[in-house]
């Protein structure tokens, strides 16, 4: 066997990082959204590696909605203090005042409030070019149709049928007046390999990925804890009669409270963790309302401007 | 975890619409367990609204809307799915001509392609086309699946038939590695488990062929090539050089060059976020510090001083024109190659390639999905080599730089061939270039195949070469008698007809040889135009010459005859006594005696002077004119 043998998950590395370097050469004012989950967590790791030994020279945005775990701006602040990035914070202040909820609105207009006007606005305000982005091909149907380099219109919006040609690992980095361009460097890895890197690499993740006891209430098969279930509910809903009961959980992603649910789980390390991850016999994002709306909930928001 | 790492397989899979692309596709990623429940679960949803029994998986793949009302798969998806072995990823790619664009997108990356063809159809254009798209995207493994086996009861004859159908033409493609696969996507015989329906084939399934085939062998490990993407400075102290390997090998301390700098030293590490290294290899991303300053930036490439990529502001490419607007000559483009951006202008298109025939076509401009050889201009020189033993450095793409759009995919065959590449030495300068300055082809006024139509003929020209007094012209005569007769326009155009004239200024060196025959060449191409059959009868020695009279004829229109007949029996003929005078000394350069002959490596037809009657040779010339349909 020959010895210049690179493992699946160095060829993948590799070529991120190849995708990073394009995007800091030959764009002004790159940034790199992060949520805070495991993508991310994974992404910052290899802009560290793409820069070695200098810092990665673009800064980390999270657009936040207000809804995240507190778990997850409790590591947030912390990872990005340990590490010396540069953290940019981003709120649709507007519609938080508002009271924004999935409840009132729908998921789909929330998600549009909160998420997609605020990463529009951010980007406009920063002036940014360029937008790094943790999606994966894997994930959802239209995300397996999107191209490494993906342009947006003035309005951030994505147009399926119409997208560059990208070939071999030619990324075309020229954009009209108004256009971005969000990239995707981990357009192919899978759920396992995000997963098997973490481990391989040892990268901190927000601490509830793994499983522990947790006090739940079961909705249509998703389970919700009993400490987030006052956000779940936003209060406006009657508290109905539920059973509450006490089971081993994890969130399998990470989003807002009142559309993210736990699954059972008794993975506590990182191993385990992975085995359950190749052996699950569902999607990564079953627990994520947002997609479930219909068919094709995650291209019309895509198309709207999301991630 | 796995004691072994998985290596992992990148494919590309097309067919056209029915052929049970997406059931195969399923089928693979449902029997790995790559499809879940609930992704399953919302498929079977659709499908049950939309009122079809059981889960449709195109639903699953085909990830737009669009694609979904229409049925058609419009755009590459991604798909991964993993076994024991292998991780792979599979790029679904578009059959529709109309999506070519598309289609190349997801194959460009690929290691091997799978093409699917219905069995129940046989080997359609589609299938043909897909073929000559693997082929110039030079992936360098192929299987054709021939799905629906069950339709035609798991017949081997079916099997066999369209297997033949099919290497009779992938012959012509530049494809090394083909096997072919009856399969039932729908039943899964041959997918992932072998059949019990069709013991007559003992080869692998599908999913086993692609586990095992081997293409670690395909990377270049010989030609280091490392393009500088970024400058890395975080101190004073440290300068290195970001990228990513392309080809080759390198390890601390080899001595390296700089291009276009030209400026040697030594690498003094390799350095990577996980520590230095002593050797890196392709297509490791690494940054390389070099021990003595040199001026390098981005663009610039690094590369062993002993092995040198070509260096040209001037190539030659096969394109893919990706673009709505047609290719404007006159405008220039930006041409991305490795990590640099260049402008570039397209003086001058060969000929375009009918991706459906593979015939050769002339053309003044190309249009969306078109495929042609063209001669690039760029404004500063590429770092590069041919596409085919280097896809890294062998591939650019262009970019409009009004509207930023990717218009065109390249895939360099090498520095620009002109005819002076083909006719040798720069002797006459006349002749050096296809065309004159200031000239624009405009085009034929009127139509050769309007001309066709009305002699009831098609236009062809028959190359006769071999040996003087091999008996080319005599057989090239009785032949266009015979076609003459037969109410055909001809022309007889042979080496005495055309040195009295045209030809008298040139002599019989091996450049006056190659002008010769590229006017013989640029003549006949005038009369094949007009509608003729032109029967052209000359020793023409140099396989480049015969070559290149043929690059000027349509694919298939072009018949090389050699007329073979061995040096003694030429010399024994000497009509006009010029052996004896070659023998003595009194002609120089004298083909068969004192300058070669290369005989023909592929003719259509090879005629036997010395053994059969030219009445015989003749018919045999007038039934492959009437089995290729040139006449009925």
């Amino acid at each position: 066997m020959s010895p210049y043998r690179l493992s699946y998950l160095k060829q993948l590395e590799s070529e991120a990082i190849h995708i990073l370097r394009e995007v800091v050469a030959e764009f002004e004012n790159p940034v790199m959204l992060y949520s805070v989950g495991k993508d991310s967590s994974v992404m910052v790791r290899l802009a560290q590696k793409a820069f070695h030994p200098g810092k990665f020279p673009f800064p980390l945005l999270h657009v936040d909605t207000g809804y995240k775990f507190p778990e997850m701006y409790a590591f947030r602040d912390r990872f990005c203090r340990e590490i010396g990035a540069e953290l940019i914070v981003e709120r649709n202040e507007e519609w938080i005042a508002k009271g924004a909820h999935p409840l009132k609105l729908g998921t789909e207009k929330c998600c549009w409030y909160l998420k997609t006007q605020g990463l529009l606005h951010a980007l406009r305000k920063h002036g940014f070019d360029a937008a790094f982005g943790g999606a994966r091909r894997e994930e959802e149907k239209s995300r397996a149709k999107e191209r490494v380099f993906s342009v947006r219109d003035a309005l951030g919006q994505w147009d399926p049928k119409n997208q560059r040609p990208e070939l071999w690992d030619l990324y075309n980095a020229r954009l009209n007046e108004g256009q971005t361009v969000r990239v995707f460097p981990l357009s192919n890895w899978t759920e396992v390999d995000v997963w098997t890197y973490i481990k391989q690499e040892n990268i901190p993740i927000v601490p509830i990925y793994f499983a522990q006891e947790r006090k739940v209430i079961e909705r249509d098969g998703i389970l919700i804890p009993l400490s987030t279930v006052s956000v779940v509910e936003d209060g406006a809903r009657e508290r109905r009669e539920e059973k509450t009961r006490t089971v081993s959980c994890r969130f399998r992603s990470l989003g807002c409270i009142p559309c993210t649910g736990a699954i059972p789980s008794e993975a506590t390390t990182l191993d385990e963790l992975i085995v359950e991850v190749v052996h699950a016999r569902k999607s990564e994002r079953e627990n994520r309302v947002i997609d479930l709306s219909s068919d094709a909930a995650m291209e019309e928001k895509k198309r709207e401007g999301y991630f | 975890m796995p004691a072994r790492e998985k290596s992992l397989l990148r494919f590309a899979t097309t067919g056209s619409v029915d052929d049970g692309k997406s059931t195969l596709i399923g089928r693979l990623l449902y029997e790995s367990k790559a499809i879940f429940e609930d992704q399953y679960a919302a498929v079977e949803r659709t499908s049950r609204r939309r009122g079809q029994d059981g889960a449709d998986l195109a639903l699953l793949l085909d990830g737009l809307s669009a694609e979904r009302e229409q049925g058609i798969t419009i755009d590459v998806a991604y798909r991964y799915f993993e076994t024991a072995n292998r991780k792979f990823i599979i790029a679904d790619t578009p059959g529709h001509e109309q999506y070519t664009r598309n289609t190349v997108t997801g194959a460009s990356t690929a290691d091997l392609a799978v093409i699917l063809i219905d069995a129940r159809n046989g080997v359609l254009t589609q299938s043909k086309r897909h073929g000559i798209l693997i082929s110039l995207l030079q992936i360098p493994h192929l299987v054709v699946a021939i799905n629906k086996m069950d339709l035609v009861g798991y017949s081997e004859d079916v099997y066999q038939e369209i297997v033949e159908e099919y290497e009779a033409f992938s012959g012509k493609l530049d494809i090394h590695d083909i096997s072919f696969i009856p399969v039932s996507a729908l039943e899964g015989d041959n997918v992932t488990t072998k059949s019990h329906n069709m013991p007559w084939y003992d080869g692998a399934t599908l999913l086993h062929t692609l586990e095992t085939v081997h293409v670690a062998a395909d990377r270049n490990l010989l030609d280091f090539r490392f393009p500088v993407q970024y400058v890395i400075r975080p101190h004073l102290d440290f300068r290195g050089y970001a990228g990513r390997i392309v080809s080759g090998t390198i390890r601390v301390g080899e001595e390296v060059v700089a291009l276009p700098s030209g400026r040697t030293s030594g690498v003094k590490s390799i350095v990577t976020y996980d520590g230095e290294l002593e050797e890196a290899f392709a297509p490791q991303s690494v940054v390389l510090t070099l021990e003595d300053q040199l001026d390098i930036s981005r663009g610039d490439m690094i590369v062993r001083k002993h092995n040198l990529p070509q260096v040209s502001d001037r190539l030659e490419a096969i394109l893919c024109w990706m673009d709505d607007e047609a290719l404007d000559r006159g405008t220039g483009y930006l041409l991305k190659h490795t990590t640099q951006t260049v402008r570039a202008y397209l003086p001058q298109i060969l000929y375009r390639i009918d991706v459906n025939t593979l015939h050769r076509e002339p053309v003044d401009t190309l249009t969306l999905n078109d495929i042609a050889r063209v001669a690039i201009r760029a404004s500063s020189p590429l770092f590069f080599d041919s596409y085919r033993i280097n896809h890294g450095t062998g591939s650019f793409i262009l970019i409009d730089p009004h509207t930023s759009n990717t218009v065109g995919a390249g895939m360099i065959r090498g520095p620009v061939q002109t005819v002076d590449d083909l006719i040798g030495p720069l002797s006459r300068p006349s002749a050096q270039t296809g065309k004159s300055p200031h000239t624009v082809w405009a085009g034929w006024n009127i139509p050769r195949a309007r001309r066709e139509d009305r002699n009831r003929h098609q236009a062809a020209v028959l190359w006769f070469t071999g040996l003087s007094a091999s008996g080319k012209s005599t057989l090239a005569q009785a032949v266009e008698r015979k076609l003459f007769d037969g109410g055909c326009q001809t022309m007889l155009l042979d080496g005495d007809t055309l040195r009295h004239g045209l030809c008298g200024d040139l002599g019989f060196s091996d450049v006056d040889r190659s002008e010769n025959i590229r006017r013989v060449g640029e003549m006949a191409k005038l009369f094949f135009e007009s509608g003729h059959i032109v029967l052209c009868a000359f020793i023409s020695p140099f396989e480049k010459d015969r070559a290149f009279a043929r690059s000027l004829i349509s694919d298939g229109r072009f018949f090389e005859i050699y007329a073979q007949c061995s040096l003694d029996t030429c010399k024994a003929r000497d009509p006009k006594g010029l052996y004896r005078k070659a023998e003595t000394g009194e002609i120089p350069r004298f083909t068969g005696i004192s300058s070669p002959y290369e005989e023909p490596k592929e003719p259509e037809l090879i005629v036997r002077t010395d053994v059969d009657t030219v009445e015989d040779l003749t018919d045999a010339v007038l039934k492959v004119l009437k089995d290729r349909g040139v006449v009925r």
